[in-house]
């Protein structure tokens, strides 16, 4: 962990959340390093989704910082829009992608590029653009449905198809709220690779709910319990922790947790 | 995409196109005088649908303000017609009030060039304000909606509230001259027809490429989920304030040519029920589909004339009953009936219907 500290791309300092009283995220802490692949993990209502809020700028923090890339700037002043363009991609649970448009125009227009008003109206698709799209759309597998509509996808290639789109925007951070969800095991394990592919060049933020996900790919995991961060460490560690185990594990006795457990 | 085919599809449109165009500009070969200078006010009435299709259509903003933006392009342009005729004197509905003198913001419209530029300029430049106060607040939906409506009755009771200085409930009228030739001669409305089917044809390529555009694709982002473009980067509110103001400049244009075929401005038809109406066409012509929109006008306010000559008691009857027909049967519009001919579809499988566009409620 060391030599990646070295270069932290992402650090919150002390955020709360305050939804009308309810303090959805209290004081959390978290650091990511560059190239860094972070799973945040946690029981349900433990606030994992609003830190993504936060980072993204869905949601303004009542106290804390979050600052951004080498300059160090507090993002929780900015706009979403601001905080894509700095290099902070999104993921959301349930996939949203563009129905009426194609699945090409989708990543034509998530394709990283000036986003203003006057620079789309002229904007054309470059040689260059074209394959990196064409790239891109072999990597998802949506090659040969480039001009269906993305509304007509199935579950799974929409969340393959906004994957596609987070990579093209080239974030420098990538933040996915359950990722494999709804995916078959196959998908899972493709979802897996792929992530250990983007952290050669990227850092990534993972909220998953699948244990055996996160053991299989996890170096990093982060425990959030009601709001508050619980334990930081490798996953063997975190199985480790007594604490750990009572607030999240001990309580959902499910296969999963009495396998972590045991 | 990638690469642009003259595909046989193409070919069809690009001849259906390039027909109608003919057509348009022969019609004074076929029609009466009286016929002309109807089809000349419908095809006005088409740019204004071009621009409501683009705000509504394509990013999913309902606007029942347009006729304000209509009427300020005709007032701009009576200001001049009215300037002109009295010749350097009062207007005379100023010296009825009992004005002595011409308001400051009068003196300008003695210019064309610069009526013309206020015609367009003017509502493009209210659109943006209320864009700006609305959209950057994230104002939408019904929201936005009813505040267009309140939009028109604040300008149509300040019309007509400020009598000496507008013309009141009667509006603009009483002129008859341009560049000195006689508004009413078969000879001018010939040329003021074949003026406007330019503009049309201008108006709707300009459209065209605006929607073929990358613009065009994020404005349709922006209706499929606003939230969604803007955690790729792109700020909506820039863009709806951009297409809002575009089409409420494309709605003052038409109204301009509209005083020109007609003769008249007044607070009623920058009210509340021609601002239904321009979204009536669209929605009957086919939101999304520029086509479909000029189509929509043209047929609409066709079908309102035939029927109210013919019918003069229960037309209006017919024209509800028209609404109900292509509401019910045609949720896409007259355009979507092309959409059910296999050969003329461009996209494969998966194609609209299916994908969830939403649109405000009428």
């Amino acid at each position: 962990m060391k030599e990646q500290m070295e270069s932290v791309i992402l650090q919150c300092d002390e955020v709360t959340v305050d939804f009308d009283g309810f303090k959805a995220v209290q004081g959390m802490n978290l650091t990511l390093a560059r190239g860094e692949l972070r799973f945040l993990i946690g029981p349900n209502g433990a606030g994992k989704t609003t830190m993504l809020d936060v980072i993204c700028g869905k949601t303004k923090p009542a106290v804390g910082k979050v600052l951004f890339g080498g300059s160090r700037v507090d993002i929780t002043r900015k706009k979403e829009h601001q905080i894509a363009e700095l290099g902070i991609g999104r993921k959301f649970q349930t996939p949203s992608i563009f129905a009426s448009l194609t699945v090409y125009e989708n990543f034509e227009i998530a394709m990283k590029q000036n986003r203003g008003v006057f620079a789309a109206m002229r904007a054309k698709l470059r040689k260059e653009d074209a394959e990196r799209i064409a790239a891109q759309l072999d990597m998802v597998g949506l090659a040969d449905k480039a001009q269906w509509r993305a509304g007509g996808l199935s579950h799974g290639e929409k969340q393959w198809l906004e994957i596609g789109m987070m990579l093209l925007q080239e974030p420098e951070i990538l933040l996915l709220d359950e990722p494999v969800a709804g995916m078959t095991d196959n998908e899972t394990e493709k979802t897996g690779e792929l992530l250990q592919e983007i952290r050669k060049k990227q850092s990534i933020v993972v909220v998953e709910h699948d244990m055996e996900f996160v053991r299989n790919f996890a170096s990093f995991v982060t425990v959030m319990h009601e709001g508050k961060l619980l334990k930081e460490g490798s996953m063997d560690e975190v199985q480790r922790d007594d604490r750990v185990a009572e607030v999240y594990l001990g309580k959902r006795r499910d296969a999963d947790a009495s396998r972590s457990t045991a | 995409m990638p690469i642009r085919k003259l595909s046989a599809q193409r070919l069809w449109l690009l001849a259906a196109y390039t027909a109608a165009a003919a057509l348009l500009f022969c019609a004074p070969l076929m029609l009466s005088d009286f016929r002309l200078n109807l089809l000349a006010k419908f095809l006005a009435y088409a740019i204004v649908a071009l621009g409501l299709d683009l705000i509504w259509g394509y990013t999913g903003i309902l606007s029942l303000g347009h006729g304000v933006f209509f009427g300020l392009g005709g007032y701009a342009m009576a200001m001049y017609l009215k300037m002109d005729a009295s010749g350097g004197k009062l207007p005379d509905f100023m010296d009825w009030s009992g004005l002595t003198k011409l308001p400051w913001f009068w003196k300008p419209f003695e210019s064309l060039p610069f009526a013309i530029a206020a015609g367009i300029l003017l509502p493009a430049l209210l659109a943006l304000i209320l864009g700006f106060f609305t959209f950057r607040n994230r104002i939408r939906g019904v929201y936005f909606t009813i505040l267009t409506q309140a939009l028109v009755i604040i300008t149509t009771t300040l019309f007509i509230g400020q009598q000496a200085y507008t013309g009141g409930t009667n509006g603009l009228t009483g002129y008859s001259k341009l560049f000195g030739f006689s508004l009413g001669s078969p000879e001018t409305k010939r040329w003021l027809y074949w003026v406007t089917v330019a503009l049309l044809i201008g108006a709707f390529l300009l459209c065209r490429f605006l929607v073929k555009s990358r613009f065009g694709k994020v404005l349709r982002a922006i209706r499929d989920g606003e939230n969604r473009a803007r955690f790729i980067g792109y700020n909506p509110a820039i863009y709806q304030m951009v297409a809002f103001s575009f089409s409420a400049g494309l709605a003052g244009l038409a109204g301009m040519l509209f005083v020109l075929h007609v003769g008249i401005i007044s607070p009623s038809m920058m009210g509340i029920v021609p601002s239904i109406e321009m979204v009536l066409w669209v929605a009957i012509g086919g939101r999304g589909t520029l086509a479909g929109a000029v189509i929509g006008a043209v047929l609409l306010n066709y079908a309102k004339s035939t029927f109210s000559e013919s019918y003069p008691n229960i037309w209006i009857l017919f024209m509800g009953a028209l609404f109900v027909v292509v509401v019910v049967f045609l949720p896409k519009g007259a355009a979507g009936l092309f959409g059910q001919f296999k050969w003329l579809r461009r996209r494969k499988a998966a194609d609209e219907g299916a994908d969830g566009v939403r649109y405000p409620a009428v």
